[in-house]
């Protein structure tokens, strides 16, 4: 008999999330993959600012949490301080595509030997349902509430397509959470990112296409037909760089 | 009697101000003198003018910052220019007649034109006019005593060029008896 | 007593960082403290352990200090002053976490991106805590490359002992000058620090690294207990230097290189038959109010020298309750003032006094 048990890795704190947001469940990969690289002793996490930022709260882990945007920045002086811990982030799209777009490209320029979780739901969840970075084109928000004017508020940031033209960045793929087999090539990318980090590969992240049924305004179901529908076309799933796999290749 | 000197330093970026300025420093130093050095710093460091304000003194030094110099020395007209009137009365002005063209316009002070540039060319050391005029100022103004230079100057020669030790000394040498 | 070395300021505090045991700078180059960022580029690659990384921005090199302090070890970074306006955020936060770690500011004449002079006009934003919150850092004033150097060693102590952040606030004159230099800096202290993120090793709860506390009553609690600490430094950790002060009717206060200036000038009313003498805060804070407010029994006036448009004015004023006349004696925007500005405010204090 299978047991569907809880990550050691989660604390039994409750989440916050909304109903339907899939935070939890990247959560969840995030922890199990902690727990079958038997990694929890000596990893130390790194919180946003946005929905995430009680992330501190989930993780078994050692926690720390950072200013809007600087997660990378933080991220890379705990790395730095003692190379031996397995350090990572868990972001959101405001706070790496947007408030920290420098700490963003320049951990990955500097190869940085940390993990990056990159959660994507096109909208600033915490603050209320603003615009976001990643907001599509046409998307109705708050602060776009006759849908996002290209020619006034310009176009989406595609943060795996961007990093993957940076040298330093090892490892970058896009995945999403919005049905079981994706879910689990979200889980296998994942556990490569922090793989790739144990083995002092660099800098690796990977996008996830999350959900925000609360500020799309749609029921939790719908929300998945909607990021399938409108994300995935715009932000294409895949792995976009990978320097080891090129190198094999060659 | 406790003795103070304020020593201006003033010339090109380039023609060594800082480099001479530290060594006399060091020189105090050695001799167990307090002693400060203050470099202007900034954009006009690249090509403009360069100067730095050494103190070497019995006694512990309040303001480093020097408005009245006990010692000037020109080693280009601006500076001559810019600083002619802040010498102390009674102050001491040394400055490079290869590269100045006029003469001191005051009379309270003494004043020693040492074609430095000129001296430096000849003896085939062209970039050390600096240490030339150091020895001229050595000669004449009682800041530092001329003895036991290449200990001072081995702070300020770094080791890659040890080759120049001896190319300093001659230079000071030269200052000091011209 | 070690041998005394001719050193720069900016290369004293980077020097005596490394012998605290500081093995961690992050740093992005402003004129004119760059000396600190180039000292530690050439010296920490050589050294165990030793990290230097030159951030993309202040706000990287803050937070990169922010990871660093969390992990228990010692960290610092280096600016000046519209380079620490950008890092007090990241101030905030480490205040906010009760994280030790060491900020250097050699100030520059401001605002805005001002010039690259010297200037003691961060006095407010040092002592007030530069960033949002209830805050302070210890603040400590150097007025030799000497004291560049033990203030910095000094700093690291007390940023561990009391667990926040420290400053010097430097100036650029502080910066770029060199003076003899005694490396002799004494005991490294060493606290226990069971906060640190280590890694659980699956031996222990979690550490939580954290300044958000959505419950105002649980962060009303952490202000207070953290004024609690900031009360005991006050009572124990103020410093200053008094001079010629035994005897004085003028008193002048200043700090950093406005009081070596100010030195030539007490010494100068001092000839003139003026009795003048010197209060040099070391802590700007904790400000050292006692002496002040036993000063202002004895004196006839204050004379604040300042390189600003008159910040620590106020700190005098309100350490002295008002009870004697305090003028301020000033220049801005990156100049110095001359002995004799300051004689003449002296002279002129003197007269008052009088009345």
């Amino acid at each position: 008999m299978v047991v569907f048990d809880k990550p050691h890795a989660l604390t039994d704190a409750p989440l916050h999330y909304c109903p339907g947001c899939t935070h939890g469940i990247i959560h969840r990969l995030v922890a199990e993959v902690m727990d079958e690289l038997g990694i929890e002793g000596k990893a130390i996490g790194v919180a946003p600012v946005g929905c995430s930022v009680m992330a501190y709260n989930y993780f078994g882990c050692d926690m720390i949490q950072a200013a809007h945007g600087r997660a990378p920045a933080v991220a890379t002086g705990i790395k730095r301080a003692d190379p031996s811990k397995v350090v990572f982030t868990y972001q959101g799209d405001g706070d790496l595509a947007a408030i920290g777009t420098a700490e963003t490209v320049h951990s990955a320029a500097r190869r940085e030997n940390i993990t990056v979780i990159f959660v994507n739901n096109a909208i600033y969840g915490m603050t209320g349902g603003q615009m976001a970075p990643t907001t599509l084109p046409g998307q109705v928000t708050q602060t776009s509430p006759y849908g996002r004017d290209v020619n006034v508020a310009g176009y989406p940031v595609k943060v795996a397509e961007l990093l993957s033209n940076v040298d330093g960045a090892a490892y970058i793929e896009r995945v999403a959470v919005n049905n079981v087999k994706n879910i689990n090539k979200a889980k296998k990318a994942i556990k490569k990112a922090f793989q790739n980090q144990i083995d002092g590969k660099g800098f690796s992240l990977v996008e996830v296409l999350s959900t925000c049924p609360t500020n799309w305004g749609v029921t939790p179901e719908k929300a998945l037909t909607w990021l399938e529908e409108n994300m995935m076309p715009y932000y294409p799933l895949g792995v976009y760089k990978d320097i080891y796999a090129e190198e094999e290749t060659k | 009697m406790s003795k103070s000197s304020s020593i201006l330093f003033a010339g090109f970026g380039g023609q060594g101000v800082l480099f001479v300025g530290k060594f006399l420093a060091y020189k105090g130093l050695d001799e167990g003198k307090q002693v400060s050095w203050l470099p202007s710093y900034g954009p006009e460091m690249r090509g403009g003018t360069a100067n730095c304000s050494v103190i070497i003194s019995d006694d512990p030094i309040g303001s480093p910052i020097i408005d009245e110099p006990d010692i000037l020395v020109a080693m280009n007209l601006p500076s001559l220019d810019k600083y002619e009137a802040s010498v102390k009365k009674g102050g001491k002005i040394i400055l490079d007649s290869s590269l100045i063209g006029r003469k001191v316009e005051r009379d309270d002070v003494e004043v020693f034109y040492l074609p430095a540039t000129q001296l430096a060319n000849d003896n085939n050391i062209p970039k050390l006019a600096n240490m030339i005029i150091a020895g001229k100022l050595m000669k004449e103004c009682d800041a530092v005593s001329y003895d036991n230079l290449r200990e001072a100057l081995a702070h300020v020669v770094s080791a890659r060029h040890q080759d120049m030790m001896d190319i300093n000394l001659g230079a000071i040498e030269i200052g000091y008896n011209a | 007593m070690a041998e005394k070395v001719l050193m720069k300021g900016n290369e004293a505090i980077a020097e005596a960082a490394i012998m605290a045991g500081c093995r961690h700078y992050f740093g992005y180059p402003i004129t004119p403290q760059t000396e600190v960022a180039a000292y530690m580029a050439k010296r920490m690659p050589k050294i165990e352990g030793g990290v230097f990384l030159q951030a993309e921005s202040e706000i990287a090199a803050i937070n990169m200090v922010y990871g660093v302090a969390a992990t228990g070890k010692r960290v610092m970074t280096s600016s000046s002053s519209p380079g620490i306006s950008l890092k007090s955020e990241g101030i905030s936060y480490i205040a906010g976490c009760d994280l030790p770690a060491l900020i250097v500011n050699v100030q520059r004449g401001g605002p805005g991106l001002g010039g690259i002079q010297p200037s003691q006009s961060d006095y407010f934003q040092a002592t007030r805590g530069s960033g949002h919150g209830d805050y302070h850092l210890i603040v400590l004033a150097p007025a030799s490359v000497q004291e560049m150097a033990s203030l910095t060693f000094k700093a690291f102590n007390l940023a561990d002992k009391y667990r926040m952040p420290t400053m010097i606030l430097a100036d650029g004159t502080m910066g770029q000058m060199m003076e003899p230099v005694s490396l002799d800096m004494g005991e490294v202290e060493t606290y226990e620090k069971p906060w640190a993120l280590t890694g659980t090793n699956m031996e222990r709860e979690h550490n939580i690294v954290n300044s958000l506390s959505l419950v105002p009553e649980e962060l009303e609690k952490f202000n207070f207990e953290r004024f609690e600490k900031y009360k005991a430094i006050e009572e124990n950790e103020a410093l200053c230097e008094e001079f010629m002060m035994e005897d004085a009717e003028i008193c002048v206060a200043a700090f950093g290189i406005a009081s070596r200036v100010s030195k030539n000038a007490v010494l100068e009313a001092r000839k003139q038959g003026i009795k003048a003498g010197l209060i040099r805060p070391i802590t700007l804070w904790p400000f050292p109010k006692k002496a002040f407010r036993a000063a202002a029994d004895k004196v006839k006036a204050f004379v604040s020298v300042e390189m600003s448009m008159g910040q620590m004015i106020e700190d005098v004023k309100l350490a002295t309750e008002c009870k004697k006349p305090v003028s301020l004696c000033n220049r801005a925007g990156g100049m110095i003032p001359s002995p004799d500005q300051v004689l003449n405010a002296i002279i002129e204090a003197n007269k008052g006094g009088d009345k």
